[in-house]
C-alpha cells in the first residue's frame, strides 16, 4: 500500500434536500475522502446517515449542494453532456434493492445489454449476444436466462443481473450501494465473493456502502464511518476495528453481536443509546453530541474537524483533538 | 456469523467462490416468452375476457359486413313496410318510415364506434403528452399543466357541448371536439401519476447511471411500463364515448339525419315505445353489448398486464 494512486477525490461534498419552505435535510454535509485505485473503500453507518446519497452524488446522479468530486483528474459535476456519458462508462453502480432496480418490461439480455447499446460497444447483434452470455456466466447465471424477465428470478439472481449490468460497460470504478442488505445470509456470501473475485480479475475499485460491519471488515481496505451526513472516522479497516477512536465507532463496533457468550459478557464499551436524530435542520456542533457519553460543552457548539491522529487514521472528535 | 477471534483470521482461502457448473445447473424447459406473448397467454386464460373479445369482434364484423348481407339501403324508405316486426325479410323489423332497422343499426354503429375511437385517440394524445410532461418536468411546468387541467375539468360538460354544437353545427367533428375537450383531464392525471411513481424507481436511475438520455428513459423505460395502465384506460373509455354520443344524439345534439347513430336511433325509437318497442330495443341492445364487450376486454387486459397478478 505504499505507492498508491488516488482515483477518486471527494472534497467537502454537500448534498442538502429542501423539504417544505424552511426545513433542510443535510443528507451529506461536508464529507471529504480519497479512494485509491484498486482498493475497496467501505462506507458504513446507520440507516439514513447519508451513505447512499453520498454514493449517488459521487456518480453524478444527484447534483451536489457544494463541494466537488474529482475522478482521475476530472470534476464529475462539471462535465459537459458528452464527457458525462463517457464517465458513465467508467463508473457504475450496483443498487441496494434487486427488485426495483431491474426494469420489469425488459428481458435480462436487454437489461445487461443496455449499457453496451448506449455506448455502442458492440458491432452487431451476434457480438452483443456473446458478450451478454459471457457476463451471465461471469456472474453465475445460465445462458438460457437471456430471454427471461426479472420477475422469474430470486433476489440473489436479480442482484447478479444488476452486477452484470454494471460490468457490461467494463467500468473501473463501481459504487456498491448495499448490494447485499436485501439478501439472505448465504446469498450475501456468494455475492460478496463474486464481487471480490471480479475485483481481482478486472482490477476494479469499489466504493462499498453497507451497514453490515462484519462484511465491511472482511472486504474493505479502508473504512469511512458516517454519522448523520458527516464522516466521523476514517482508517484502514484493520486499524479501525482494533482501535476505534470515535465514541460512535466504538459504540457501533460493540453492537456487532458475537456468537460467544463469554466475549459478549466481557464487552467493555456500552452500546449506543437512543435513536439516531433527524438530519432536518441539525444544530451546530458535533452531530453525535446528543448521544455521546463524553460530550462536553464544546461538542454542542463547534463541529469537530477531521484530523489525522495516527498514520492514516482520521477522527472527527474534540476528545481526540485536545485530550 | 463467526466469533470475533476467528473473524480476524479470515483469509481469502476461506472465501472460495462457488461458481455454476453449466453441466449441473438447472435446465430450463419452459420456452421464453416475450412480454406481449406472456400477456396474451394470461389474457387467454380469462374466459370472460375472451367472451368480450369475441363479442367485440362480432359486433365490428356485423357493423361492417351487415349492410352487404342484408342488401338494403339505410336511407331507403318504403311506405308499404312501415313498423314491421322482425321477420325473415327485415331481421330487426322496420321503422315508421319503412326503413330496415338492421341496416340502420349497422350504419349507426359505424358512426358511434368511429366517434368512440376518435374521441379516445384525441383524449389519449392530449392527456398522455401533458401528463408525461407534468410528471417528468415537475416544478412550475407540473403546476401550470395541472391547474389548467383542473380548470378544464371543472367546466360543465353539457354546456360546452351545447355551445360547441351550436357554433360548429352538428357534425362528427364538432361532437368529437366537444367530448374530448374535457375528457383528457382524467388521462392526464393518470399518466402523470404513473410517471411520478415510475421515475423514482431504481431502474430509471440505473439507466441514467448507464448514460441513457431523456428520450431513451421515456421511450425504453417509462412508456413501456406505463403502457399497460394506459391501454386499460383506453379500452375502458371507448364505451364511455359511445355512450356519451348516444346520450347527445338522444337529446338531439348528435349527428344530423339522414346520418344516424345508435343514440339517434334510440331517440327515434323512444317515441314509438308503446306500440313498436323493437324500434328502440335493437339500438339499445347494441349499445349495451358494445359497452359490455369493451369493459370485459378492458378488465381482462388490466389483469393480464399487471405483473403483480402473474403466476
Amino acid at each position: 500500500m505504499t505507492d498508491r494512486e488516488t482515483l477518486l477525490e471527494v472534497r467537502n461534498l454537500k448534498k442538502h434536500f429542501k423539504i417544505g419552505r424552511k426545513s433542510i435535510v443535510k443528507a451529506v454535509d461536508d464529507v471529504s475522502f480519497d479512494v485509491f485505485r484498486g482498493e475497496t473503500f467501505g462506507l458504513v453507518g446507520e440507516s439514513g446517515c447519508g451513505k447512499t446519497t453520498c454514493g449517488k452524488t459521487i456518480l453524478g446522479l444527484h447534483k451536489p449542494t457544494g463541494g466537488e468530486v474529482i475522478y482521475d483528474g476530472m470534476d464529475v459535476h462539471a462535465l459537459d453532456s458528452d464527457r458525462k456519458k463517457d464517465f458513465t462508462k467508467i463508473a457504475q453502480i450496483v443498487f441496494q434493492d434487486p427488485y426495483s432496480s431491474l426494469d420489469p418490461r425488459m428481458t435480462v439480455g436487454d437489461i445487461i445489454g443496455e449499457g453496451m447499446d448506449i455506448h455502442h460497444l458492440c458491432k452487431d447483434k451476434g457480438e452483443r449476444e456473446e458478450r451478454v452470455f459471457d457476463l451471465l456466466q461471469t456472474v453465475g447465471l445460465n445462458r438460457e436466462h437471456i430471454n427471461r424477465f426479472p420477475h422469474e428470478f430470486s433476489g440473489g439472481q436479480r442482484q447478479r443481473i444488476g452486477i452484470a449490468r454494471a460490468l457490461a460497460v467494463e467500468p473501473e470504478f463501481i459504487v456498491c450501494d448495499e448490494p447485499i442488505s436485501a439478501l439472505d445470509v448465504s446469498i450475501q456470501a456468494q455475492i460478496v465473493n463474486l464481487l471480490m473475485q471480479l475485483q481481482r480479475e478486472k482490477q476494479l475499485t469499489y466504493l462499498f456502502i453497507t451497514h453490515n460491519l462484519a462484511m465491511i471488515k472482511y472486504i474493505s481496505d479502508r473504512v469511512g464511518v458516517m454519522y448523520l451526513g458527516n464522516l466521523v472516522e476514517l482508517a484502514g479497516s484493520k486499524q479501525l476495528y482494533e482501535m476505534p477512536y470515535h465514541p460512535y465507532t466504538q459504540g457501533l463496533l460493540s453492537s456487532v453481536p458475537v456468537p460467544d457468550p463469554r466475549i459478549e459478557r466481557r464487552k467493555e464499551t456500552a452500546p449506543l443509546r437512543g435513536e439516531i436524530p433527524t438530519s432536518i435542520n441539525p444544530p451546530p456542533g458535533c452531530r453525535f453530541a446528543s448521544r455521546c457519553d463524553y460530550a462536553r460543552e464544546v461538542c454542542y457548539e463547534v463541529m469537530p474537524p477531521l484530523i489525522e491522529i495516527e498514520d492514516e487514521h482520521f477522527v472527527a472528535c474534540h476528545l481526540m483533538a485536545s485530550p | 456469523m463467526v466469533s470475533r477471534e476467528s473473524f480476524v483470521n479470515l483469509s481469502d482461502e476461506v472465501f472460495e467462490r462457488v461458481g455454476v457448473d453449466p453441466e449441473f445447473s438447472e435446465h430450463l424447459d419452459k420456452p421464453s416468452l416475450t412480454y406481449w406473448a406472456d400477456v396474451w397467454r394470461r389474457f387467454k386464460q380469462n374466459k370472460l375476457a375472451i367472451f368480450g373479445l369475441v363479442l367485440m369482434v362480432s359486433i365490428l364484423v356485423m357493423i361492417f359486413v351487415g349492410p352487404l348481407i342484408s342488401g338494403k339501403n339505410y336511407k331507403y324508405m318504403d311506405s308499404s313496410v312501415k313498423n314491421l316486426r322482425p321477420n325473415s325479410e327485415y331481421w330487426f323489423g322496420t321503422d315508421d318510415m319503412g326503413r330496415d332497422i338492421f341496416t340502420r343499426v349497422c350504419y349507426g354503429g359505424r358512426i358511434s364506434i368511429l366517434i368512440g375511437f376518435l374521441c379516445t385517440i384525441v383524449m389519449f394524445v392530449i392527456g398522455s403528452t401533458l401528463g408525461a410532461l407534468a410528471g417528468l418536468k415537475g416544478g412550475w411546468v407540473d403546476n401550470l399543466i395541472m391547474r389548467f387541467a383542473e380548470v378544464i375539468g371543472n367546466l360543465p360538460y353539457l354546456i360546452i357541448v351545447v355551445i360547441l354544437t351550436m357554433v360548429m353545427g352538428r357534425s362528427i367533428f364538432a361532437i368529437v371536439l366537444a367530448m374530448s375537450i374535457t375528457s383528457w383531464v382524467g388521462t392526464c392525471r393518470m399518466v402523470r401519476g404513473q410517471i411520478l411513481q415510475l421515475k423514482e424507481l431504481d431502474y430509471i436511475e440505473a439507466a441514467t447511471a448507464l448514460g441513457a438520455d431523456t428520450a431513451r428513459v421515456i421511450f425504453k423505460h417509462l412508456l413501456p411500463n406505463a403502457l399497460g395502465i394506459i391501454m386499460v384506460d383506453i379500452t375502458m373509455s371507448i364505451p364511455g364515448f359511445i355512450f356519451g354520443e348516444a346520450f347527445l344524439s338522444y337529446v338531439g345534439l348528435g349527428v344530423r339525419p339522414p346520418e344516424t347513430s345508435w343514440g339517434a336511433l334510440a331517440s327515434a325509437g323512444q317515441q314509438q315505445l308503446m306500440f313498436h318497442p323493437h324500434v328502440l330495443f335493437f339500438p339499445c341492445l347494441m349499445i349495451v353489448l358494445t359497452t359490455l364487450a369493451f369493459h370485459l376486454v378492458g378488465d381482462g387486459l388490466a389483469e393480464a398486464l399487471d405483473p403483480k397478478l402473474r403466476k
